[in-house]
């Protein structure tokens, strides 16, 4: 064999392997956009909320952070929302199901970010930040007051303050202490008994609650992490290194959870999630009353008269496209959740509606396993996952909360 | 060297020759040939011509967003009386539209304004238009990738 043709193997075979991929993975372009695209830094700003004028209202923000924290907010005068939210808890606490004046049948959400959502609540029975922060205050299991409670308790202790951002208080002389469409059925004889401008005047006030919640909570953002420095660190071309840097199997991971494992479809963009409803099979928790999860609350978000088609929106009604056009009747919508962000969750378990799964290797468990739904169809596919990929995938999922 | 060795080297060299060769052809080929994204095109049935745009730019991610359809007769006039089911969905995913879009107003010349469109993900969507105007039903699908 002469030189020339001992050269050419040389080439040859030195070109299949730099072809084939051998040697230290690197990130390929695709990939590197899809990360770019999960970086914080890729967020866009904050849209403005034009069914609330009070949104972006500094003083509206501050009453509402008053009231987020004030235990009078509630029948028993020990529950306030920072109770389930915890300030120093991402805004949830810790417990498979909230516990306000007793124990609800849902996990507790962290807020972060949570003002770019279409609709709220595990299964989107809410159109508005405002008029989500309505339903725990009258919920029986969380603060258990009535509506006309809160617009005696607003005019005894904000009276002034309220009255500087949003309107006169409207007459609530003679009003029952304790009336609302929710209360106890004396409660509601007492509602049904005033007259309507007397209820359309405490619903407003009510709404103004709502709306003064909603500004602080648009305050809540998601803080950088570990992924992000790298991830900007990736997309300008340099090196991550230093407290930007993944270790190998974090980076395994990474690349496991926008290839392999697909979940990227769904926890996707900057906050890892579509802000869409899906059924991943997550079980349900023996004991609790049945859960049918979106497909249950369709007709009660459309008939909320705190919607955004009711009368206590601001601005026009072209701002209700998501509940105009909302998926009504899809078989998909059955045991379907929101998607719930990522950021942060190392930090906060346990994890899925009810609190299901008490770490996250549990989580990757359910996802590679992929069970049937106890109704309605699944959308996760079995995954073939070695112990390192599964190792992997939880080692990525927490450099979102360092 | 013997030839025999020579013939077996000679043999490897071949080898690894094409399998360098497939590589290149194999990483540089583009992707499965995707979809047709046509945005007009003639109805199942051939009763309508359907041309379809996004009324303000290319949509992004999870915007809601809308879209204008155009509908003509093969012969190009204006069908002015025409109702829709739209539908589609993700054909790798399994899955429907995230939100069910509805044409909300006739803008002329065989124009309607579809309202209520969202892509929740980025991949390979379809669209799909029922359309009942006097000449008959007849449907059409659009791909579109995000
Ligand atoms: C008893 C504990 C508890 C209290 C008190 C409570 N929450 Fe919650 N919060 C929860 C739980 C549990 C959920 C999920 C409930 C569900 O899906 O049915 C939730 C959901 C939310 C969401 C939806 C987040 C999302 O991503 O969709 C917001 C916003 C929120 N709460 C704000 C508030 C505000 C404002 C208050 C006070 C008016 C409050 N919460 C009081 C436990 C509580
Ligand atoms: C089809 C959409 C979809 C895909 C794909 C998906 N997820 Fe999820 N994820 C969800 C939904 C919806 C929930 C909430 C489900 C529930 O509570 O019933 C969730 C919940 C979670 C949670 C719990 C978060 C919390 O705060 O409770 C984690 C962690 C998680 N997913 C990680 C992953 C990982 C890792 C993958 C890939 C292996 C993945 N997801 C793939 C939709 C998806
Ligand atoms: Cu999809």
């Amino acid at each position: 064999m002469n030189r020339t043709s001992l050269r050419r193997l040389a080439m040859a075979v030195s070109l299949t392997a730099l072809l084939g991929g051998c040697g230290q993975p690197e990130f390929t372009d695709v990939e590197k956009r899809t990360i770019a695209l999960m970086s914080l830094s890729a967020l866009a700003p904050l849209p403005p909320d034009p069914t609330n004028r009070f949104a972006d209202d500094p003083g509206a923000a501050a009453l509402g952070a008053t009231l987020f924290f004030d235990t009078g907010m509630s029948r028993d005068g020990n529950v306030a929302c920072g109770t389930c939210h915890k300030i120093d808890r991402q805004f949830q606490d810790d417990l498979p199901r909230g516990i306000g004046v007793a124990e609800t049948n849902r996990r507790t959400m962290p807020l972060a970010g949570v003002a770019r959502d279409p609709f709220f609540f595990w299964d989107g029975r809410r159109d508005s930040l405002w008029s989500q922060a309505l339903v725990p205050l009258e919920n029986p299991l969380e603060h258990a007051g009535t509506r006309t409670s809160y617009a005696h308790y607003i005019k005894r202790r904000f009276g002034e303050r309220y009255e500087r951002i949003f309107r006169p208080l409207p007459d609530l002389t003679g009003l029952p202490a304790n009336a609302g469409p929710f209360g106890a059925p004396s409660e509601r004889a007492a509602w049904a008994a005033m007259t309507e401008k007397q209820r359309d005047g405490v619903d407003l006030v009510f709404a103004d609650i709502g709306k003064a919640m909603a500004a602080f909570e648009r305050s809540l953002v998601h803080m950088p992490t570990r992924f992000d420095r790298f991830a900007d660190a990736l997309a300008r071309g340099t090196a991550p290194a230093g407290d930007a840097a993944l270790s190998e199997e974090e980076e395994a991971g990474l690349r496991l959870f926008i290839g392999k494992a697909s979940c990227s479809t769904c926890h996707t963009g900057p906050r890892f999630t579509d802000n869409h409803f899906h059924n991943t099979g997550v079980p349900p928790v023996v004991g609790l009353p049945v859960d049918r999860g979106r497909i249950a609350v369709v007709d009660e978000v459309r008939a909320d008269p705190f919607n955004c088609l009711g009368k206590f929106r601001d601005g026009d009604e072209e701002a209700c496209g998501e509940l105009r056009f909302m998926q009504k009747s899809s078989p998909e919508l059955i045991r379907a959740y929101k998607t719930p962000s990522l950021r942060g969750v190392a930090g906060r378990a346990p994890y899925m509606h009810a609190g299901q799964f008490a770490t996250l290797e549990q989580v990757v468990d359910h996802y590679a396993k992929a069970a049937a739904s106890i109704e309605g169809e699944t959308e996760i596919h079995p995954l073939q996952l070695s112990d390192r990929e599964r190792a992997a995938l939880v080692a990525f999922l927490k450099t979102l909360s360092d | 060297m013997g030839s025999t060795g020579r013939m077996v080297v000679g043999a490897f060299g071949l080898v690894a020759l094409a399998i360098g060769f497939l590589a290149v052809v194999f990483l540089t080929a583009p992707a499965a040939p995707g979809p047709d994204l046509a945005r007009a095109k003639t109805s199942l049935k051939g009763l309508y011509s359907i041309a379809i745009a996004p009324e303000s730019g290319e949509p992004k991610q999870g915007d809601l967003h809308s879209w204008v359809v155009t509908v003509t007769t093969r012969q190009g006039a204006p069908v002015d009386n025409a109702s829709f089911t739209i539908g589609g969905g993700m054909p790798e995913h399994a899955h429907g539209l995230p939100t069910s879009p509805e044409a909300t107003s006739y803008l002329g010349d065989g124009r309607y304004r579809i309202e209520g469109m969202k892509f929740s993900m980025t991949g390979w969507w379809q669209l799909k238009f029922g359309i009942t105007a006097p000449a008959g039903a007849d449907e059409a699908t659009f791909n579109l990738v995000l």
